[in-house]
């Protein structure tokens, strides 16, 4: 029971809003010193697992991309070019946007759209841009930001597992075999389909109830 | 063989240009501290193989050091004015689009046409060998056509950088953290307690056990591919699987999911939840998670009428 000092130490330091580095870090001391490994050896395995999950680092490779076409007018073209087309709103960007990621995801393209990639420098100033049109407001629509981030999360999670090639399927395959259950990937693709289904209407009619928001705030 | 073995230093090269130009940003008055930070970074990608597993922990103890002790901050220098960018919009036109378009576009012809390349690309790492091929192919697009100064894109991207800040390595110590609590054996210990909440012989309780646990471990652990084994081991497969006859397909799979919808509802999954809030300069860092919260739960009510419906319909 004592291991589990380590999840109160996370749930305590996010609620304290302490440096959330830090508080993993004590999370990782508390567990392992319950769990009777030696400061050393904590160290190396902390040392050795951060090694081995450096792949989720690497995108912020294309910030420099990004960064250029910005200075270079990328938002303010993505602007423009919502506010040019008319009856086009956040609700309908994004549920494009959504059904874009999800059918990406499916076909294992997974980094073909993401937050620095594309939510950034386009979906996420064009909701915005539609927002401020359909509202006649002046001020930077947050909420419209977060929610273009919020599809592009909900469409990668709710596509890529019918994929059948992805981390989680292949994940799912090893912990069944472990107990004698030999599983096809395919086998477990398909059964995510219906979810998948799910999410783009759950999702999608909050999208478009996001609309209707905008329209009763417009003028 | 071109795989992570390249990937990696790139993506390394890449953060000592952040550092060196968080170095020489004088709108920041915490420059040193970021430099530091994308340093180490960089330090990590390019030689993490060779420092060894202890020189890698004094390396996260660094980052942590510099992070905790609140040694980072945010420089605003660097970019164009609003009116140049609006200008240059009207300039560049939609072309602006393309050369957008390029990253994901090379790494979706990457993805295929890598995988066709066995002996020169490593099948398994093609994506993010296609994504790096990307960037650079970009890179180079951006100095013909704009002609920066040689620093400009890095000057950028380290604004951008500065805005995700000790974010970005989060989901590297989360991950780290996950391995620490399976060498300490926490996953048995919450399965066990799991286990002693259901109901002797119910099978709903079973069910709703399993897909709401999935989904809460997956809150605290940030990753469903923690909370899985977990759960499985405690219900999925002596209670649903083993006992009751479930469909392991079905049971495996939409377990997953169920715990998906718990990603989208903590801090933990930091590089989907907290980093887009910073990449996207947003006053409340928690609101990706707010603009998530009323899909994640509604779906994760159907996930569990799911497994109920389908894992067991012999």
């Amino acid at each position: 029971m004592l291991v589990l000092a380590g999840i109160t130490v996370i749930v305590a330091g996010f609620l304290l809003r302490f440096n959330p580095l830090l508080v993993v870090l004590v999370s990782a001391l508390a567990t392992g010193l319950a769990a009777g490994m030696g400061p050393v050896d904590l160290l190396a395995a902390f040392g050795k697992a951060f090694n081995d999950s450096r792949y989720v680092t690497v995108i912020y490779m294309v910030l420099p991309v990004i960064g250029l076409l910005e200075r270079h007018g990328l938002q303010e073209r993505a602007r423009g070019l919502i506010a040019g087309l008319r009856g086009f709103t956040v609700g309908r960007l994004l549920l494009g946007y959504l059904l874009f990621r999800q059918v990406t995801a499916a076909l294992g393209l997974t980094s073909v759209a993401g937050h620095p990639q594309t939510v950034r420098p386009l979906v996420a100033p064009m909701a915005e841009a539609a927002s401020q049109a359909q509202t006649g407001e002046e001020k930077r629509d947050e909420e419209a930001a977060a929610m273009a981030a919020a599809t592009d999360n909900v469409g990668l999670f709710f596509g890529e597992d019918i994929f059948i090639a992805i981390g989680s399927i292949l994940l799912m395959k090893g912990v069944l075999e472990g107990y004698g259950i030999s599983i096809e990937p395919f086998h477990l693709s398909v059964w995510a389909i219906p979810t998948a289904i799910a999410a783009f209407l759950i999702h999608g009619a909050r999208l478009l109830l996001f609309d209707r928001r905008r329209k009763r705030r417009a003028p | 063989m071109i795989g992570l073995n390249l990937v990696y230093p790139f993506a390394g090269l890449v953060f000592l240009a952040f550092a060196w130009s968080a170095l020489r940003d004088r709108s920041n008055a915490k420059r040193i501290g970021n430099a530091l930070f994308y340093a180490l970074i960089a330090l990590s990608l390019i030689a993490g193989d060779r420092l060894g597993d202890i020189g890698n922990g004094l390396l996260v103890l660094g980052l942590v050091a510099i992070a905790g002790l609140g040694r980072m901050g945010r420089g605003s220098g660097g970019t164009t004015s609003a009116e140049q960018r609006g200008a240059e919009a009207g300039r560049r036109g939609n072309r602006l689009f393309l050369m957008a378009l390029l990253i994901p576009l090379t790494a979706l012809a990457g993805t295929y046409v890598f995988k066709q390349m066995p002996t020169l690309i490593d099948g398994r790492q093609a994506t993010l060998v296609a994504l790096a091929t990307g960037v650079i192919l970009a890179l180079l697009v951006g100095y013909a056509w704009f002609r920066p100064r040689w620093l400009a894109p890095f000057d950028e991207g380290r604004r951008l950088m500065d805005g995700v800040g000790w974010a970005a390595v989060l989901p590297q110590m989360l991950a780290s953290l996950g391995a620490v609590f399976a060498l300490a054996g926490v996953g048995d210990v919450v399965g066990g307690l799991m286990e002693r909440m259901i109901p002797e012989g119910s099978l709903v309780g079973a069910v709703l056990a399993y897909g709401i646990g999935m989904a809460l471990f997956t809150i605290v652990m940030g990753n469903a591919f923690a909370a899985f084994p977990v759960m499985a081991a405690a219900i999925g497969i002596p209670l649903l699987i083993h006992g009751a006859g479930g469909d392991p397909a079905v049971i495996a799979a939409i377990g997953m999911l169920a715990g998906f919808c718990g990603t989208l509802m903590t801090p933990m999954a930091a590089n989907f939840n907290l980093v887009p809030a910073a990449l996207l300069d947003l006053k409340d860092r928690h609101a990706v998670i707010r603009a998530q919260i009323p899909t994640a739960l509604p779906l994760l009510a159907v996930n569990i009428a799911l497994l109920w419906w389908l894992g067991f319909r012999a």
